[in-house]
């Protein structure tokens, strides 16, 4: 490309002829090349343009035309590549602590018919009615004969069933097929399974939703298909559930009571290795809830985790154990007992006559209301209240079960004095069997609050501090001292220690008006082995009467202390405990504290 | 020379197309095979979760704790018991072993000796 001369010599010398001025040819020409390159660039940046309005052309045309096939195609799994993330359409599985299956799915299917394609109306209600005989045939026939083009006959069907309907070899029924919900074990856990049912239902499938129990309380997870069919681990144990709730129901029987509830926890972990409400049901045909009565005698109230009650006498270890935190006692401070303790208008008094004056550990031993109310009033109610509190007593527990938020403790609408003396002895303050195995457990395993949970955990991580590891120890000390010579003398069982509480409480009366004079509910508190704990063992027996005696006898120490003395000789061994020598109490150093 | 080399182009791209033919044919083949075994493992997972549930259900405790009541006699088997755990020193040392064989008689050669 040439380039022209910005002040060429021949027009210069023109122009300087003419007498023009030769800058003139200089400035046009420079005009010139400017223009030159102005119309260069611009037209290298409009090619830019172009090629890239191209480029976002064809990216644009890409993502039509494939937007366009995905949308034009049937959907398909990916069959060439290896699967990567494994996906599980099917409920998962529920499994005890050691992988034994808890809740699992069967295949099966469901009958329907389509009575505009059926040949004879007549032959088929009739052989429905006898291979199902919850039907009746006139109903079926009016079904089949009137307008309706589609109808549900049955939800389940067994193999054998299916085949009967099928011999009918009438085309207008037939089956879908039906993923159904099966708790092989039977009643066992009714109360943590809760149970299953249908939600949407179509022809080739339906939506299988939890009722209630963890079932209810994890049904998101259960149905989540990322999990890739991994089952929800409960802390449960099978065998000692299956061996806890034998007991319980024999020891129900024997002692007359009309429900029984056990809760068996680690202490550390708060795992929840057994928990037996009593009647049960079977969450494979679960009943209705009843719409008339009282909702806590149905079989599927869970007295352990809903039923709120006063506990009784189990309720004085926490006082103790809170005066010896604050300093206030030690075991050995006398306590005066003379009753009838008067507070107002109202009295206070003791089962027996225990004498004047008893040590704070033979308060527990011997379980004295006059002198647990006197250690209470030394506490006082607010100091009382934040010590429940921090117990967790106050408060619905924190179990995975969608029954237990509406657990809500019974409290006392004004906490004064009096209702701090009688919440020492455990009245006036309502809470459910598991709330006090959390409290027993907090207070026992050294000091550290428990939060119990349904959940297989793998690690321990202690909660905050609720009393010190020395006052742990002395309660703990005071709890064997209730068995071995106190109410509890039942409990003992050879080679575990057993240490506990029993707590014997008068039913109040439905519609208000004071206490019913026959009708208790007897609970013992308990943990082994004492020295070295490890579980924790409630057991609540509902209006108990043992009757080998001339007058029947209603205390906890002779109805729920034999019940739970059994259910430890039986589980201890199967939770791998060995019997051991209870380990003697050292002689001659005692400690003392000022 | 040029028509040996179109020639021989020629066959290269028809021992290609074939090639690609054949390959094809295969993939559609293993696809079809994947899908199949894909099916029977789904099958197969229905089954195991059948044979699962039958598991359970069989050893569930209630019919565990009926049949060893059933076959008390010849089984004699109770509840876990405290009393059966035992120690390490309760348990006896084995016997000596025998001593080895010496200086054997052969029975039947003494017994022949013997009217």
């Amino acid at each position: 490309m040439s380039r022209i001369p910005l002040r060429p010599l021949a027009r210069i010398l023109d122009a300087r002829e003419k007498g023009e001025n030769p800058d003139e040819i200089e400035r046009e020409n420079l005009r010139h090349r400017h223009e030159e390159m102005r119309d260069k660039a611009r037209l290298r940046s409009e090619g830019r343009l172009v090629v890239l309005a191209g480029l976002f052309f064809f990216a644009f045309l890409i993502v039509g035309g494939r937007m366009a096939m995905l949308s034009a195609s049937e959907p398909q799994e990916p069959r060439a590549q290896a699967p990567g993330a494994s996906i599980a359409a099917a409920r998962a599985d529920i499994v005890d602590r050691n992988g034994r299956i808890l809740a699992t799915n069967l295949v099966t299917h469901a009958l329907y018919a389509q009575p505009l394609q059926m040949v004879d109306k007549a032959h088929a209600a009739r052989e429905l009615a006898r291979i199902f005989p919850d039907l009746d045939e006139a109903t079926l026939l009016d079904q089949f004969t009137g307008p309706r083009k589609f109808l549900w006959i049955k939800k389940k069907l067994s193999p054998e069933q299916k085949q009967a309907v099928h011999d009918i070899g009438d085309p207008g029924l037939m089956f879908g097929p039906r993923e159904m919900r099966l708790y092989p074990n039977g009643r066992l856990a009714a109360h943590v399974m809760g149970g299953a049912s249908f939600g949407r239902e179509g022809v080739r499938a339906a939506e299988v939703i939890g009722t209630a129990g963890v079932e209810r309380r994890f049904d998101a997870f259960l149905r989540d298909p990322a999990n890739g069919g991994a089952p929800l681990q409960l802390s449960l144990d099978l065998t000692v559930q299956a061996a806890t709730e034998r007991v319980l129901a024999g020891g129900m029987r024997l002692m007359n009571a009309k429900g029984a509830a056990a809760v068996l926890m680690d202490v550390y972990t708060g795992e929840v290795i057994s928990l037996v409400s009593l009647p049960d049901f079977d969450p494979n045909d679960r009943p209705h809830v009843p719409t008339q009565g009282d909702a806590s005698d149905s079989p599927l109230f869970n007295r352990a985790v809903q039923g709120l009650y006063e506990l009784g006498s189990t309720f004085k270890v926490f006082a103790a154990a809170q005066a010896l935190e604050l300093g206030l006692v030690s075991p050995n401070t006398m306590i005066d007992t003379r009753g009838p303790l008067r507070w107002g208008k109202f009295r206070i008094r003791d089962f027996h006559d225990y004498g004047a004056r008893l040590s704070v550990t033979d308060v527990v031993v011997k379980s004295s209301n006059v002198g647990t109310a006197r250690i209470a009033a030394e506490i006082g109610a607010d100091r009382q209240r934040d010590f429940l509190g921090a117990l967790g007593l106050l408060e619905p527990t924190a179990l995975e079960l969608v029954e237990a938020p509406g657990a809500h403790p019974l409290l006392p609408s004004n906490w004064s004095e009096l209702s701090a003396m009688t919440i020492s002895y455990g009245h006036g303050l309502s809470s459910s069997p598991l709330h006090l195995a959390s409290a027993y457990a907090s207070v026992l395993n050294g000091g550290t609050r428990v939060t119990p949970t349904l959940l297989r955990s793998q690690r321990t991580t202690l909660g905050p501090r609720v009393v010190s590891a020395r006052t742990s120890e002395t309660v703990r000390a005071m709890l064997r001292q209730v068995v071995v010579r106190g109410t509890a003398s039942f409990g003992e069982v050879a080679g575990y220690n057993v240490g506990g509480k029993t707590g014997t409480a008068d039913k109040p009366r439905p519609q208000g008006g004071g206490y019913y004079e026959d009708k208790v509910i007897a609970t013992f508190a308990s943990v082994f082995p004492a020295n070295d704990p490890k579980y924790i063992l409630v057991v609540t027996l509902d209006e108990p009467e043992e009757t080998s005696g001339p007058e029947p006898r209603r205390t906890a120490g002779w109805t729920a202390v034999p019940v739970a003395a059994e259910i430890i000789r039986r589980t201890a061994p199967l939770l791998g405990l060995r019997p051991e020598i209870e380990p003697l109490a050292p002689t001659g150093v005692t400690l003392t504290s000022n | 020379m040029r028509s040996l080399v179109y020639i021989f182009a020629a066959l290269i791209v028809m021992s290609l197309a074939y090639w690609a033919y054949l390959e094809n044919y295969r993939t559609k083949a293993s696809l079809g095979d994947v899908a199949g075994l894909q099916g029977e493992i789904g099958q197969m997972r229905e089954e195991l979760a059948v044979l699962r549930a039958e598991w359970a259900y069989l050893n569930r405790p209630d019919r565990l704790r009926e049949l060893a009541d059933l076959n008390y006699d010849r089984l004699g088997l109770l509840p876990l018991m405290p009393e059966q755990f035992g120690r390490v020193d309760q348990i006896a040392y084995p016997g000596p072993a025998l001593a080895p064989i010496t200086g054997a008689v052969d029975v039947i050669a003494v017994g022949e000796g013997r009217p």
